[in-house]
């Protein structure tokens, strides 16, 4: 790469370069540093209450069953899901209307529009905690789901809005025009055409609406009253605020929080540079 | 489309068409209706936005005027500014909380920059195994502020946690109550969530990355450029714009981090870690001054306001790249 180096310093300089110490050392570093604190999670929620061990040894699962039946984590899971479910669904087909539209049309209001979109960051819901709850409480929706639905979709829909409009905008409209030409209607043109080659964007899409609700607390926190309807979130700071923290119980309710996002997040990982690249930077 | 628009803009181009040429010959009505289909596909997305974002502004606005405590309804009726002269005038945690809020965001946003940056630099280079290590790495992204609190409490505890082992090579003292500590609660705080944000940076800033195109770094490799320079003339200059970009929304979203704060402190001990929102959530959560909490929304808006436009003008966003904000 560079001229050759000479004498000892060089020949050290040489077997550094090589040796990409300087790349694994600090991946290294920050591997244990994302790593270990997942790893003594799980140690917690494996191992027999009373052990010390730093190893989940010998493996019990009497943490999950304690949680997922007497605590109540089985009923916030499944409140979690159907939140997590209904926003991926509404924010996957409002934004594919509205992201249409943007992206393949021109008509007045167009650019103020996507100013206010992008305003709308700036207002972000814990700071629209009070009129929010006032809202939902006139339209009779306190201690119901579908607060949670519509709370989650509203305050991702913006920006998931322009990823799909960048992303619409990526396929090349004469693949449409072509289809028009050979006789089909602008919606099958759409549906025969693009629709199947935005497949990465609604898998983009709806992981992000489906881990911004799983992970959405102070909605359920404040919306929710009765423990039926608790989120997984809700439950875990229950399970911190106990009187005395049963700690292999708090671990367990993390590992039911954590895998489900992780796993839609070790499938969309790759696909999430490739979107932000795609739809976030050309805006 | 639903509306069937079989000969709508066959000949569109990209990406806006302020005329359908291949529907001149058609009647008029026909047109007009046609260019009421993108307002229409719209609908749903303005009408919710206007719902429950535009129409709860107002309110905000208008409750800051007003004395409403679901506790002490009778109370309740037009304030004027009491809120305000209260809230700038006696409510010292009104002050403490902005202070503490801006070394918060400084802080967080400074260091997932600074080591985002560093990883996202090492996975962009070629390695065996980087899609692994970059999976795992990034993880952290998709937890959420209370698991990240549920997460550190069992590393902070100063019997079960992580933390005794450092107490075992003399490091800390036994039973030593990290978050109960006025000096340590801050940094203790500021690791937990710098676990969850790194990933933030990395991401879009590897995004960015590998948009360098390849030959720039050849041809800079040919002139003999060692990383430093390849680094001072190529990376750092494209990266600008995301750089600027990322860490506003940042400075906005860590901001308004009310999740982690609320559940591994709770504000505290005493108010030493309460930010601004999270006051404003405690207004409403456990306080229910509606008014009053609103009137602190409202300066929660004035600053984010003041600071993304001060910031967008010094920063000179988009300058490098020849385009106004």
């Amino acid at each position: 790469m560079s001229a050759a180096p000479l004498g000892i310093a060089g020949e050290l300089a040489r077997r550094w370069e090589r040796s990409r110490l300087y790349l694994w050392v600090p991946l290294g570093l920050f591997m244990l540093f994302t790593l270990v604190p997942f790893y003594w999670m799980i140690v917690f929620a494996f191992r027999p209450d009373g052990s010390t061990h730093p190893y989940p040894w010998p493996v019990t699962l009497a943490n999950f069953k304690l949680v997922w039946n007497v605590l109540g984590f089985g009923v916030f899971f499944k409140n979690s899901v159907l939140v997590g479910v209904g926003t991926l669904v509404g924010v996957n087909v409002i934004s594919a209307l509205s992201g249409y539209a943007l992206a393949r049309f021109s008509f007045r209001g167009r650019g103020f529009l996507v100013v206010g979109l992008l305003c709308t960051q700036f207002v972000p819901g814990v700071m629209l905690l009070i009129p929010l709850f006032i809202i939902f409480r006139h339209l009779g929706l306190i201690d119901n789901l579908l607060a949670l639905v519509i709370g989650d979709t509203v305050f991702q829909l913006p920006l998931t809005t322009l990823l799909m409009s960048g992303f619409i905008r990526s396929v090349p409209v004469e693949l449409e025009e072509a289809a028009m030409v050979d006789g089909c209607s602008r919606l099958k043109a759409f549906r025969a055409v693009t629709l199947p080659l935005l497949r990465p964007a609604f898998v983009a899409i709806g992981s992000f609406a489906f881990v911004g609700s799983w992970n959405n607390f102070l909605f359920a926190l404040i919306f929710m009253n009765s423990q039926d309807h608790f989120t997984l979130p809700v439950g875990l700071d229950y399970t911190i605020g106990e009187f005395s923290v049963n700690f292999g119980a708090l671990a367990a309710g993390g590992v039911l929080a954590a895998v489900p996002v992780v796993l839609v997040f070790a499938i969309v990982q790759r696909y999430l540079v490739q979107g932000l690249t795609v739809g976030a930077i050309k805006g | 489309m639903s509306l069937g628009s079989r000969a709508l803009a066959i000949t569109q181009p990209v990406p806006l068409a302020p005329h359908d040429r291949g529907a001149e010959r058609h009647g008029r009505a026909r047109r007009r209706r046609k260019a009421l289909v993108p307002y229409a596909m719209l609908t749903p997305l303005v009408l919710l936005i206007l719902g429950f974002v535009a129409y709860p502004v107002l309110n905000v606005v208008y409750y800051s005027f007003q004395n409403y405590n679901v506790v002490e309804p009778f109370l309740n009726g037009f304030a004027g500014w009491s809120n305000y002269s209260t809230m700038f005038r006696h409510d010292p945690l009104f002050w403490t909380s902005l202070e503490f809020t801006a070394k918060w965001v400084f802080a967080e946003v400074f260091l997932q920059l600074v080591f985002g940056l560093v990883l996202a630099l090492i996975l962009n280079s070629a390695f065996r195994g980087r899609a692994i290590a970059r999976a795992l790495v990034f993880a952290p992204w998709a937890v959420s502020g209370v698991l990240t609190t549920t997460i550190w409490l069992l590393i902070y505890d100063p019997q079960a946690g992580l933390i005794g082992y450092l107490s075992d090579l003399g490091l800390t003292p036994h039973g030593f109550t990290i978050l109960a500590d006025t000096h340590t609660v801050f940094w203790a705080a500021i690791l937990a969530e710098l676990w969850r944000g790194l990933p933030f940076f990395a991401i879009i800033l590897l995004a960015d990355l590998q948009s360098i195109p390849t030959e720039l770094i050849e041809a800079a490799n040919c002139d003999g450029a060692n990383a430093w320079t390849r680094f001072r003339y190529i990376v750092a200059p494209h990266l600008r714009d995301a750089v600027i970009l990322s860490t506003l929304l940042r400075c906005v979203w860590e901001f308004n981090n009310v999740d982690l704060l609320y559940t591994l402190t709770n504000g505290g001990p005493g108010t030493e870690t309460t930010t601004l929102p999270l006051y404003i959530a405690r207004q409403a959560i456990t306080e229910h001054n509606f008014g009053y909490g609103s009137a602190l929304t409202m300066a929660g808006f004035v600053i984010l306001l003041v600071f993304s436009v001060a910031y967008l003008k010094f920063s000179k966003f988009g300058a490098s790249r020849g385009y106004a904000p």
